[in-house]
């Protein structure tokens, strides 16, 4: 017999986390979009044109990704997890109505003006578009989150007979972890780009190549990661106090904590045993967890014994996945600030192994949101709804041969997608922010190489 | 509770962002599935630059369908979607494969083929499994209380299987008199031909179909066939045979918005029939839409939001297909 539940909730994780990159970069690559079209509006530098085009072409195709993958999020609550939609609809269902209605039909729209309708609508209303477009990932992001979030910590509901009815819409989409998780993901998305942003026009550095763009594109890249590096280490450590009021097991789990105690070292290096109930390895700098967590090093920390084997998630993975975040996020402390002092001493262009760095740290960010996701999410289990209702209850009463069929074609055809969309963004990225070209003579059919990619010089596969 | 005005302008609202759904990607699934027939390579480019810059608002007619389902008439999505489970996986990769050609195949240079072919079969997919989707829903579930209790493979039916094939045959037309308002010069011929051809197989199947339906459950053939009923609803099919025929005069007479119109109006007749045969029941034999509705709260919520924006997004949306009016530009790029 095929474990059904393990299954379905492998093919979630596995289609959630390959969407998640994509608006997770497009969030932040539109709102570059817009600064990058405002100054082309304000300065009409060919430079912020180029840059612009450029980037509008790697954003269609991280878009329509996420589209793809998005619109089979909105079926899996019904095929995968039917029970659970059943009990929680009442109360999650309008959220994501009004994702449908306040963003999705709004990013989609005005998509099209923004990619074809540069010389057919005025440019101010190009302009519209793509603010539009950057406001709708925003509110997107807004929705989506507070239902998950109210699954973290359900708040404003009644619950009768195994059903969640809405009590207060405004406690549930403003649930107690909300306003962290929303802040939290929201800045995640703007410094993956950023350090996206940063990584290509490092290598163009490297390369030699596009010198002028590359260098105001990393000069911006590192002044906003210098101020919002440090933001996010703020706003990631409010989040972390506010899990633990709420969610103290999943806390005990990123910190490998097994008994409650004071004075709780966060540990650098352990391996968790959960059977048991102890970590191998250990090294920790003592005090430390409890310092973070309590602001005292003498503050008590939940430990994972406080609840039964049951109740808890699978320590191994939270543990790790925290360390991976937070060991990226450092990281990028670090390049961003030494980046700063660089541009401060005037040698941030030339300084080939901070180049070197930006350029490695191309995908830090998008690692880092994926590590963060893991944490939250499999911090959460056995539960669907926090303390109310266990993943196991919500599965769709669907076979596991099913789910297990499925299953393999979405990893199959994700693979062949995403490794197609990869390609394409690194061949747009090859080619590179070039002078924008004047618009063919009339009858000209520029259609067939809308890139002008010269056909010798790159290789398609196949 | 039945009588209540709430659930009823739901079913409605859902009802209308699913045939919204039907009718617009319906024209653009309708081009994938005529892509392969196109005269030339560059006729081709025109095609998908014909619903490039819209097919994305399109889509999302889907998602608002079936998020509304979920959030108001939960009941009836987690019946649907389990009951469904395969067809609704393979609808969703043949969209995948359809909406990723649209950024890769303009990026491809010696790899188009690939993307060509990933279009087509991606649309075909795609509908063929929305019309087996359909055709299930017609027959109706096994359930137990609110939940499915059938099997895998249920909806692999001969009526399925027609409602599949024969949907493949409507989005074309659909698709096929699109072309005859955005085509330029001589693909606009060739859309006009093909438009004849389907028109009469499309007709045919909706007769078949119609037949079929009325003898596949009691209900829906007293429904039709009782007295009075029958003098009213007879209007149905007899409308379907009128707009046929004016579909294939204004095709020939070279009327440029016309057939796109009536293939819309063929389509809402189609939709007016299977509303007639299932009401009011949003879980088909079994739940009529009050007993699977949300609580009062969730509708009400989520009625104030669908209208506050609702009408800007008819306002934006029209503005985008304005935008983008006339003869498809065979510049249009990025």
């Amino acid at each position: 017999m095929i474990d059904a539940v393990l299954l379905a909730r492998v093919q979630f994780a596995f289609t959630v986390t390959f969407h998640i990159l994509f608006p997770a970069f497009t969030i932040g690559l539109a709102s570059w979009l817009a600064m990058l079209e405002f100054l082309w509006l304000r300065t009409g530098k060919p430079a912020y044109e180029s840059l612009y085009r450029f980037w509008v072409k790697v954003f269609a195709v991280s878009f329509g990704m996420g589209v793809v993958s998005g619109i089979v999020m909105s079926f899996q609550f019904g095929t995968n997890w039917s029970v659970f939609t059943e009990a929680s609809a009442n109360v999650i269902g309008p959220l994501l109505g009004y994702e449908v209605l306040t963003a999705f039909f709004l990013e989609a729209t005005f998509l099209g003006i923004m990619l074809f309708g540069i010389g057919r609508v005025p440019r101010a209303v190009h302009f519209f578009a793509t603010l539009m477009v950057a406001l709708g990932t925003l509110l997107s992001a807004f929705w989506i989150l507070a239902a998950n979030s109210w699954m973290h910590t359900p708040a404003g509901y009644v619950y009768e007979d195994g059903v969640f009815y809405p009590d207060s819409w405004l406690a549930i989409v403003f649930n107690p972890s909300f306003p962290y998780r929303f802040a939290h993901m929201v800045v995640a998305s703007y410094l993956s780009t950023c350090f996206i942003i940063a990584g290509i026009a490092a290598s163009y550095l490297l390369d030699g190549r596009f010198p002028r763009r590359s260098g105001l594109t990393l000069r911006l890249a590192v002044i906003f990661a210098s101020i919002v590096v440090p933001l996010q280490v703020v706003i990631g450590d409010l989040h972390g106090l506010n899990t633990q009021e709420h969610q103290p097991i999943k806390v005990a789990a990123m910190e490998g904590n097994w008994e409650s105690r004071t004075n709780a070292p966060a540990l650098l290096f352990a391996i968790p045993d959960e059977a048991a109930e102890r970590n191998r390895f250990e090294i920790g700098i003592p005090g430390l967890a409890s310092l973070i967590l309590q602001h005292d090093v003498d503050g008590r920390i939940a430990g994972l014994t406080d609840v039964p084997r049951d109740e808890r998630p699978p320590v191994g993975w939270v543990f790790y996945s925290f360390r991976v975040m937070v060991g990226l996020g450092l990281l990028m402390l670090f390049a961003a600030w030494t980046g700063l002092y660089h541009l401060w001493r005037g040698t941030l262009e030339t300084t080939r192994w901070l180049l070197r760095l930006f350029r490695w740290m191309t995908p830090a960010g998008l690692i880092a949101v994926l590590a963060g996701w893991f944490v939250t999410e499999i911090g959460r289990q056995p539960y669907l709804v926090y303390g109310m209702m266990r993943t196991s209850e919500g599965i769709s009463p669907v076979p596991g041969a099913s789910v297990g069929t499925s299953l393999a074609l979405f990893v199959l055809v994700y693979g062949v997608v995403f490794g197609a969309g990869v390609y394409y963004v690194l061949k747009l990225i090859r080619h590179g922010p070039v002078d924008v070209e004047r618009p063919a003579r009339e009858g000209e059919a520029t259609v067939r190489r809308p890139l002008s990619v010269p056909a010798d010089t790159i290789e398609d596969p196949v | 509770m039945e009588g209540d005005w709430l659930p009823l302008v739901w079913l409605l609202l859902i009802a209308f962002a699913i045939f919204m759904y039907v009718l617009l990607d319906g024209f653009v699934l309708g081009i994938g599935i005529l892509f392969p027939f196109a005269p030339s390579d560059d006729d081709r480019d025109a095609m998908m630059m014909s619903v490039a810059p819209i097919w994305d608002g399109n889509e999302t007619w889907l998602v608002l369908g079936v998020g509304g389902l979920l959030a108001v008439f939960p009941i009836a999505y987690a019946i649907v979607l389990p009951a469904l489970y395969l067809p609704f996986i393979f609808m969703l990769l043949g969209l995948i494969f359809r909406g990723i050609a649209f950024e890769f195949r303009f990026k491809a240079d010696k790899s188009r083929p690939i993307w060509d072919r990933s279009f087509q079969i991606g649309s075909i997919v795609a509908t063929f499994f929305q019309g087996v989707v359909l055709g299930s829903f017609v027959r109706g579930f096994e359930t137990q209380g609110d939940t499915f209790a059938g099997g895998t493979l249920d909806w692999l039916t001969p009526f399925g299987l027609l409602v599949g094939v024969a949907l493949v045959l409507g989005y074309a037309l659909l698709g096929s008199t699109w072309l005859i308002i955005k085509a330029p010069g001589k693909l606009e011929d060739w859309a006009r031909h093909v438009s004849v051809r389907l028109l009469f197989a499309v007709l045919a199947a909706i007769a078949l179909i119609s037949v079929w339906v009325a003898f596949l459950n009691e209900t829906i053939q007293a429904r039709w066939f009782s007295l009075p009923n029958f003098y009213v609803l007879s209007q149905v099919p007899l409308a379907t045979a009128v707009t046929g025929f004016l579909h294939w005069y204004t095709t020939r007479k070279g009327y440029r918005l016309a057939p796109f119109v009536l293939t819309m109006v063929l389509f809402t007749l189609g939709y007016l029939g299977l509303a007639i045969s299932l009401w009011p029941n949003i879980v088909p034999h079994e739940i009529p839409y009050w007993e699977a509705a949300a609580h009062r709260d969730t509708q009400l919520f989520t009625l104030i939001g669908a209208i506050i924006t609702l009408p800007a997004i008819f306002f934006y949306t029209t503005y985008s297909y304005y935008v983008f009016r006339g003869k498809v530009q065979r510049d249009l790029t990025y």
